[in-house]
């Protein structure tokens, strides 16, 4: 086996971290293409955070009490950072099943058998979503307009906040991913996307005031990562029903969230290109 | 000196089963070496092995002049695959698969554009280049994997199964582009329950069973292993069957076999065509009419049945699929 030392004549040809981001670049791309192939799929992704909005503010618009008013404009304005930060994190559901999907259809083997960088399956993937939760939250941000939602801070604040939810959804997409390399169908990664987010989504103060809690609860939705991201939201767009709570992360919620996102980016991302190098499908 | 694929005593096991079992092969540069064995041999796990997608429990493997567990990178850039499924992305099209595959290949874009176009007009796909994937037929998938595979025409190629489930003329169209790229001096591992295909590309065989490698050879040398040429005869009349038989005893090697219903006497021989001739002149002198004389090799299926004692088609099948797909 004195052939050996032939792996020095093919040794990688140009830095690791440009070809990542090369290889990253190539797989987002043909996500995007994917996606902008069924659009059906962009579109359903759309449908139901407009439907959240309409849903909680026009049901449950009056009888909620934010701030001390059942106002439902001020529930209404009080909403919407919540359901923003809800349909980000739902992208989580896109990514697992895409991943799975690719697994299932031997794709994944493909890749793992080319020259490419280890990341760049999933990272492409991850951009690709990135994208898509963009232009879902414009979207959504038109209509939140519609039905009154305003903010009431400089275009700075509120770029913020909209840069703040992006990096939440980011993160959650590296979940996704995990997810959707751990499980045998897409179906299954599309439910196992999903149900998780529900309690997450739920024990927060992303709908209700969450200081009327049961305490445990409320200790719950106060470092919850998810409530941290919507709080900032509040502030950062001056909207109502910001909780005076003072667990740390109510305080800080810009820096909450952040640190929040970028320790689930971390701790995901290793898990999930751990998992894709030994990935079999 | 090792071959451009060697392995030595792999062995990956899947909680209980022994996928492999101490797997050795060698296959010299420019050669194609036939992995034939039934579902759930082995076969599929040697080839993730080989190509660096599943890490072996024990042994080692140099492709290319590479150690595979060492550097499995360098490895990947000297392959190419062609996995069981057509690995292709369904909502893009022909081009756009092709185009991405050399791109992580590492080709610069452009580059990777005109590859492309290359391989859609070699494989017959010029036509279908700006269709997404998924109008594609079924053969047409395949051809388009195949022509991933070899973007960067790679010194080894790995193909697993790849005429499964093809009709006969994608099948042949398939073997062709084979044949051709071994004539540049592509190096293959291809795995196969066809024993036809086998023989048909393959300049050595392994038959792979359990997980081992139970016999290797040229596909001659595997028949000749399993007995030589047998006369097989079919005579007109029943009441013929006793003198035909007494004429074929003064040729053959060994006992004849009578097939009673069927008025068919089988004599195993030495001597082929010649050998032959004379028995129908001496048939022809007796007076023993006949409806069907000819000689008879073994096929890789009698080979197979010799070697393993079952069919090269597993019943099991439901079993195998599961520990395949590992």
């Amino acid at each position: 086996m004195s052939a050996v030392t032939d792996a020095a004549r093919v040794a990688a040809p140009g830095n690791p971290l440009s070809q990542s981001v090369r290889d990253s670049l190539v797989i987002a791309k043909r996500n995007l293409i994917r996606m902008s192939r069924i659009p059906e799929m962009v579109i359903f992704g759309l449908i139901q955070p407009i439907m959240f909005v309409v849903l909680f503010s026009y049901v449950f618009g009056g009888s909620m009490n934010i701030g001390g008013t059942t106002d439902s404009s001020v529930y209404r304005e009080f909403l919407m950072a919540g359901i923003f930060a809800q349909t980000v994190t739902f992208a989580t559901a896109g990514a697992g099943a895409g991943i799975a999907d690719d697994m299932h259809k031997g794709l994944i083997d493909r890749f793992r058998s080319l020259p490419m960088a280890r990341g760049a399956v999933l990272t492409g993937r991850t951009l690709a979503d990135l994208v898509q939760t963009a232009l879902t939250l414009f979207v959504l941000a038109m209509v939140a307009l519609l039905v009154g939602w305003r903010t009431h801070t400089n275009i700075g604040e509120v770029l913020g906040a909209f840069g703040l939810l992006l990096l939440l959804g980011y993160a959650f997409t590296w979940v996704g991913a995990l997810i959707g390399l751990s499980v045998r169908t897409p179906e299954a990664a599309t439910s196992g996307g999903l149900i998780w987010l529900f309690p997450v989504t739920f024990i927060s103060n992303a709908f209700v005031d969450s200081s009327r809690m049961t305490p445990w609860l409320q200790h719950v939705a106060d470092w919850n990562p998810f409530s941290a991201t919507v709080q900032a939201c509040r502030v950062l767009f001056g909207n109502p029903g910001v909780s005076p709570s003072d667990a740390w992360p109510m305080q800080h919620p810009v820096w909450a969230s952040l640190i929040y996102s970028v320790l689930i980016i971390l701790i995901f991302r290793t898990l999930a290109v751990r998992k894709y190098r030994s990935a079999t499908a | 000196m090792p071959g451009a694929i060697y392995a030595e005593g792999l062995v990956k096991t899947f909680g209980d089963v022994r996928a492999l079992d101490g797997v050795d092969l060698d296959v010299p540069e420019g050669t194609v070496l036939g992995l034939l064995g039934p579902n759930g041999a082995g076969k599929t796990t040697a080839v993730r092995c080989l190509t660096t997608l599943l890490k072996p429990d024990s042994g080692s493997a140099v492709v290319a002049g590479v150690d595979v567990l060492k550097h499995p990178d360098a490895v990947r850039r000297s392959i190419g695959l062609s996995g069981q499924f057509a690995a292709v992305d369904e909502y893009l099209t022909g081009r756009e698969n092709l185009q991405m595959v050399g791109q992580l290949y590492q080709m610069k874009a452009k580059q990777a554009k005109v590859r492309a176009i290359e391989l859609l007009e070699q494989f017959d796909l010029a036509d279908a280049a700006d269709r997404p994937t998924k109008t594609y037929s079924g053969g047409m998938r395949r051809r388009l994997d195949l022509a991933a595979a070899l973007v960067v025409s790679p010194p080894v190629m790995f193909m697993d199964e790849p005429t499964t489930g093809l009709d006969p003329r994608n099948r042949q169209l398939l073997w062709e582009v084979i044949k051709q790229l071994v004539s540049a001096g592509t190096t293959l591992l291809l795995t196969t329950q066809y024993l036809e295909e086998a023989d048909h590309l393959a300049h050595d065989i392994a038959v792979v069973d359990h997980g081992h490698v139970i016999a290797t050879g040229t596909s001659d040398e595997l028949k000749a292993r399993t007995g030589g040429e047998r006369v097989e005869v079919v005579v007109h009349e029943r009441e013929h069957i006793q003198a035909a038989s007494e004429v074929l005893r003064g040729f053959g090697k060994g006992d004849t076999t009578v097939e009673d219903h069927m008025r068919k006497l089988t004599v195993p021989v030495t001597g082929g065509a010649k050998l032959l001739a004379e028995v129908i002149r001496e048939l022809d002198t007796r007076g023993i009419e006949i409806d069907d004389i000819g000689l008879r090799r073994p096929t890789l299926d009698d080979v197979f049945l010799s070697l393993t004692g079952h069919a090269a088609e597993a019943k099991d099948e439901g079993n195998d699929k599961k520990e395949d797909a590992k």
